[in-house]
Parts: C-alpha cells; structure tokens; sequence
C-alpha cells in the first residue's frame, strides 16, 4: 500500500501539467461547493443573530391569516384593514386570560417623512407604548422613552433611531430638545435609541424614530376600524420563558378568536410569530438554497471526474508495456488494480485539498467585500467536500484501473 | 532424484484469429533438469516464444500437461500464476523491457515489491544482483544512461533477484551488437555454472546456442530434432 502510494506519486510527479489541469476540474467543483456552503452558513448565522437581536421570547401578532398573508401585508401598508385595535392589545396583556404572557406592545408603524428644517428623511414612524422598551429589550442611550403621561396626553414627543440622528443631525449625536417635523406636524426630541445593529440588505433597525401609540392614531394616522376602534399593525408580547412560547400562542388564539367573533371551523384572520418560529423558517428556507447552489457546484465535480477517468484511461493505454511487464515479474490483477485506483484517489484527493484552499479562499473573499458577516469555513463542508473528491476519484478511477488489471500480460508486452 | 525443473507432455497452443485457427504449438514434450542450461532454436514463427510463454507461465496451453518442480500449473487462476512468475521464474527479454524513468536499483527490485519483500532487505538483494552482473556502480542509472549490454545485465539482474527457479530468456542477445551479446551470454553461464540455475534461452546464433550444453531444435510447432553438445564453445566475458 504505501510502494503502491509512492508509485501513485512518481506517476503523477512524472507528468506535473498533466496531473495538474486533470485536478482543475476537482478544484474548481471543491472551491465552489465549500464557497458557497461557507457563505450560506455564513449568512445563516448572520441573520439569525438578526433575530436575536429583535428580542427574547418575542412573539409578534399579524393581521391576516397565514393563508391570506397579502391581507393582512396590506394592513400594514395602508389604514383601509387594520384588524387589531388596541382593544386587542389589552385584551392580551390581562393576565388572567393570557397568564404566560409578561408584557404586551402593540405598535402602530407606517413610513413618514421626517424634517429639521430642510433636511428630510423617509423612515419608519412607530407609534409605540411604553411597553416597547421591556419587549424588544432596546432603550434610549440618552433621554427617555416614551413614558405614561406621554401617552396620556397624547403629546408630541419623539424618540430617534440612531441612523435617523446620523441622517438629520450630522453634527449633534444627542439633539435632545431640538424640533423635528414628522409629516409636517413638529415633534419635540426626548431620546435617542441606542443602536440595534448594522444596515442589512433586509432592514436597518436603527432607521426609524418612535413616538406616543396614542399620537400616532390620532395625529398622524388617525383611522378606525368599523367598528370605530383604533387600529395598531401589530402586537408584540414577551412570553415569560421559551418553553412557554407555544402555550403563550395558544392563549393568544384563544382571546383573538373570540374578540374577532371567528366562527368554530373559519381561519384566524391574525397570525402569531415567534423568534423561535422566524429562525427556523429561515433557517429552512437557506438550507434549501444552499442544498440547491451546492448541487449545482457538484455538477463541476463530477465534470472533474469524468477527466481523472479519462487521463487514467490513456494513463492505462500508454504504460500497457509497463503493466505487462509488472504482471510478468509477478504483479497480481489487485497490485494492478491498487495502482491506478491510488493513483485516481490521489488525484481526485489531491485536487480536493487545493480545492479548499480555493474554496476557504472564495469564503474569505465573500467576507472581506461583503463585510457585514463572516462566512466561516465549515469543518463539515471540508469533510464533505474531500470526502466526495475522494469518492469521486474511485469512481472514475475503476474503470480505468480494472482494464489495466485484466490486461494480458504477453499482450501488454507487446503492445506497441 | 529431484524432480525436472519443466515437464510439459503434448502441449498444444492454438490461437483464434477470426475465422483463421493458427497452430503455434503441436504437441510437444520437453523436460528440463535442474541445473541444466539449454537453448531453443528455430525458423522464425516455429513457436519458440509460445512455448517460453507457456513454460514462464505467462500463457496458458490450449492442451496438453505442464509440470513446475512436481506441481502442476494447468488449471490454475491468474493470481496463481502471478504468483508462480514472482517466486519461481526470471525472464529475459529481447527488449530488455526496463520500465523507463526508473533506475536500476529500481528496476531491479520491482518483482520484491509484489513479493511483500521489505525495503532494507530489497536493498541489500538489489546490491548483490547487480553486483553478480558486474553492476554494482549503476544502482541510480536510468536505462537511457546505459548501454544495450548494461541494459540487458539489469534485466537479468532483475530475474535473479528472486532466487527464481529457472531462467527464461527469449532471444537475449538479439538487440545487442556480438561484443555486449557474447558478454551477456557469458553471464548467463556463469550464473548457470556458479550458482546452479537452470537456464533456459532461444537464439538464432549458433554460437550463442552451442556454448550451452543442449539444443532442442523446433519447426513449425513441433520438436524436430534434439542435441547434446558435446564440448560447449567458450563465449569470452
Ligand atoms: N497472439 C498471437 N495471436 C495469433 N497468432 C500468434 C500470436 N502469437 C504468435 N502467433 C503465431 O504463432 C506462431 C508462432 O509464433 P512465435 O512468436 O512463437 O514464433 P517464434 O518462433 O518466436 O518466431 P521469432 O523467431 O520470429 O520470434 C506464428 O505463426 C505467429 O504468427
Ligand atoms: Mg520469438
């Protein structure tokens, strides 16, 4: 095994171009395979971390059936379907029907142009309750948020996300006090937002300013339900622990159904997320694109096999004379076969090493112009990769390998 | 009394091309005593390479018995076979078939490596073959770096390494000028002469075949004639 090694090596040392472009097809299907599998988890962790971000234990109310999601995307887009009302909100935070249940926010949000004079920005108006603040675990890192008497009086008070200070601000971080307009109508500054996290293609947390749940549904966007409710967009809750999540869903159906009057058999026109529930969504659905772009890298691995069997097949053709001869001082048909099999393997095992190197290469790459995640060479991609480059190289390299073993040996010797 | 090295009893070799049956071999009995050196001669196409690739087990006959040292080697596989060729036998080849890029330490060790033999002691066997074809100098040498003549030492080299029973050596002077060739042949006596090996070789020249001590005469597949030769020609090293 290890003279059949060292004869596997000479071969290929014997003709280094060769060897080498035959690696290049494995090479590059290895390189691309791990590139992308890194960049999936790479952006998979990423997002997750997103998530997190967002909030612990965070369950998020939807308008809208699961079934009818445009429904309930319209109603945060626009006032004419607004089907939680603040009524609901309250509903959900009596802890004697939802007792899993340790804080309830609703939020009423819609785009709207924020100015100082005539710098303007086009961001997320939240009208928010104080609540907020414990729900998505986010505080102002100056000033305050909005309080109960906020709320009360209705007041026209804001709290800026980071990248709206950045936008309106350039040269005051803290602009606590000053005046800014949203939608034409002036709102005092009494906080600002600690960051939540960088700009993705996604979202930007940080791009968005809150004021009084109260403001927003009077002064701002003032509509009502028909039955002369006022409407929020969503509702967000903060079970008490992880376990509880499901349960916390269970109750929340329970109360909605029976406020929204929903027969026994109909759909709920509401629907519950969960953080838990969001990552493995996503988590599945960059499974499935990482499976579906791997695929396609495979596809250049087996390209990379069909050459090793095609080099090993003139391999196998030009050294008929040495084969013969090695059969004649004694060489067994699986010393024959071991030979060019290794010489295969080493091939296909050498080319999904460099490959690798490409792949961790292409990864690291990805990371440094992308920036905003790190796409992690995965100890499972390498296996995987050397592993099928290795099978790859069997594969290819039997076929070749057994029509040098059964080769005749006076026929070999005298081949010309 | 030991047995003949080579017992064969009406070996016939017929070979199939399309329709055409070719008869390369038509019944023939030899035997081969241990330690006998003898030649094989002929008219071109009289089957004196069949019957060494018969005899080297490199081929099998389409009928006829065929004894080894008392073994019978009809009916065995290839790896049997295989087997056979690493511990019993050593060919000589015309071509001298070196495996190039490879140099005759190399070379010359090739049948110990499929005989499971470990490196040191590879080492110490290829110095003293080479050193018994007056070689000893050339173990790194490429076969492009040497003559036909040394060529030709390192591929006998290579057959004794293994202590083989018998040597089989299809026309080994017969790429060679008559200098290197009488130098080669000269070798194969002494080996025969010193260390008891049984030699068995196909020439045209009769020079060559009258300096070993037998000469079996083959025309068109059959054994047409026999001799012993009374006083073998000295052949100068
Ligand atoms: N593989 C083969 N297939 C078909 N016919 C063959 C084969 N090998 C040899 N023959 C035929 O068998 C006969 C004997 O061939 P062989 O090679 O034994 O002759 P030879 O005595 O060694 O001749 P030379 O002195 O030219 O080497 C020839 O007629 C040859 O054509
Ligand atoms: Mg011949």
């Amino acid at each position: 095994m290890l003279e059949a090694t060292r004869l596997a090596w000479r071969a290929l040392m014997a003709n280094k171009l060769r060897a080498g472009l035959t690696m290049l097809g494995i090479i590059i299907g290895v390189g691309a395979v791990i590139t992308l599998m890194s960049v999936g988890d790479g952006v998979q962790a990423y997002i997750t971390d997103q998530f997190r971000s967002i909030g612990a234990n965070l369950l998020i109310v939807f308008p809208g059936s699961v079934q009818d999601p445009m429904a309930g995307m319209a109603s945060l887009i626009s006032d004419k379907a607004a089907l939680l009302t603040v009524g609901d909100a309250e509903a959900l935070a009596d802890r004697a029907r939802v007792p899993d249940l340790v804080a309830v926010a609703p939020q009423l949000t819609r785009f709207g142009r924020v100015s100082v004079g005539r710098d303007e920005t086009l961001t997320q108006v939240s009208g928010v309750t104080p609540e907020f603040m414990q729900v998505r675990t986010w505080y102002p890192v100056v000033g305050e948020f909005i309080g109960t008497q906020d709320m009360e009086g209705r007041s026209r008070v804001v709290v800026l996300g980071q990248t709206v200070v950045k936008d309106l601000f350039a040269d005051n971080p803290y602009p606590l006090g000053e005046t800014v307009k949203i939608n034409n109508i002036a709102f005092r500054v009494v906080g600002v937002m600690e960051e939540k996290g960088g700009a993705t293609a996604f979202s930007d947390q940080d791009d968005m300013v809150f004021v009084p749940l109260t403001t927003a549904q009077t002064r701002l966007f003032p509509s009502r339900t028909l039955a002369g409710e006022r409407g929020v967009s969503t509702i967000m809750g903060q079970a008490v622990s992880d376990e509880r999540i499901d349960a916390v869903k269970e109750q929340i159906s329970t109360v909605l159904r029976e406020r929204h009057d929903i027969a026994f058999r109909d759909e709920d026109d509401f629907s519950i997320i969960s953080q838990a529930g969001l990552i493995d969504v996503f988590g599945q659905i960059m499974d499935v694109i990482t499976i579906f772009l791997g695929s396609i890298a495979a596809v250049s691995l087996v390209v990379g096999g069909i050459g090793i069997m095609n080099i090993m097949l003139v391999s196998v053709t030009e050294r008929t004379r040495e084969i013969g001869l090695r059969k004649a001082v004694g060489a067994r048909r699986r010393d024959i076969l071991q030979q060019f099999l290794i010489e295969a393997v080493a091939l296909a095992i050498l080319g999904g090493v460099v490959g690798t190197g490409v792949g961790a290469a292409g990864a690291a790459t990805v990371t440094y112009l992308i920036g905003e995640f790190e796409a992690k060479l995965s100890a499972d991609a390498v296996l995987l990769a050397t592993t099928v480059s290795a099978l790859v190289g069997l594969a290819s390299g039997l076929y070749p390998a057994w029509r040098a073993a059964r080769l005749n040996p006076i026929d070999a010797l005298r081949y010309e | 009394m030991e047995a003949p090295v080579i017992q064969i009893q009406d070996v016939t070799k017929v070979y199939h091309m399309g329709e055409v049956e070719v008869h390369a071999l038509r019944g023939i009995s030899l035997e081969v005593q241990p330690g006998e050196i003898m030649a094989i001669m002929g008219p071109s196409g009289s089957g004196k390479s069949t019957l060494m690739n018969v005899i080297g087990c490199l081929d099998q006959p389409t009928s006829g018995s065929y004894f080894m040292e008392g073994v019978d080697v009809g009916g065995l596989d290839d790896d049997q076979l295989a087997d056979i060729r690493k511990r019993k036998i050593g060919f000589v080849f015309q071509t001298f078939n070196l495996l190039a890029r490879t140099n005759a330490f190399e070379n010359v060790t090739l049948p110990l490596i499929y005989a499971g033999v470990p490196r040191a002691e590879r080492h110490t066997r290829a110095r003293a073959a080479l050193g018994a074809v007056g070689l000893a100098g050339r173990m790194a040498h490429q076969p492009t770096e040497l003559s036909g003549g040394e060529q030709q030492r390192v591929a006998i080299a290579r057959a004794l390494i293994n202590n083989p029973s018998i040597i089989l050596a299809d026309e080994p002077t017969g790429n060679l000028d008559s200098k290197s060739g009488a130098e080669v042949m000269a070798l194969l006596l002494r080996l025969n002469r010193q260390q008891g090996i049984t030699v068995v070789l196909v020439s045209h020249d009769p020079n060559i075949a009258r300096s070993t001590s037998r000469i079996v005469h083959l025309s068109d597949g059959q054994v047409s004639g026999e001799e012993i030769v009374p006083q073998p020609v000295e052949v100068g090293e």
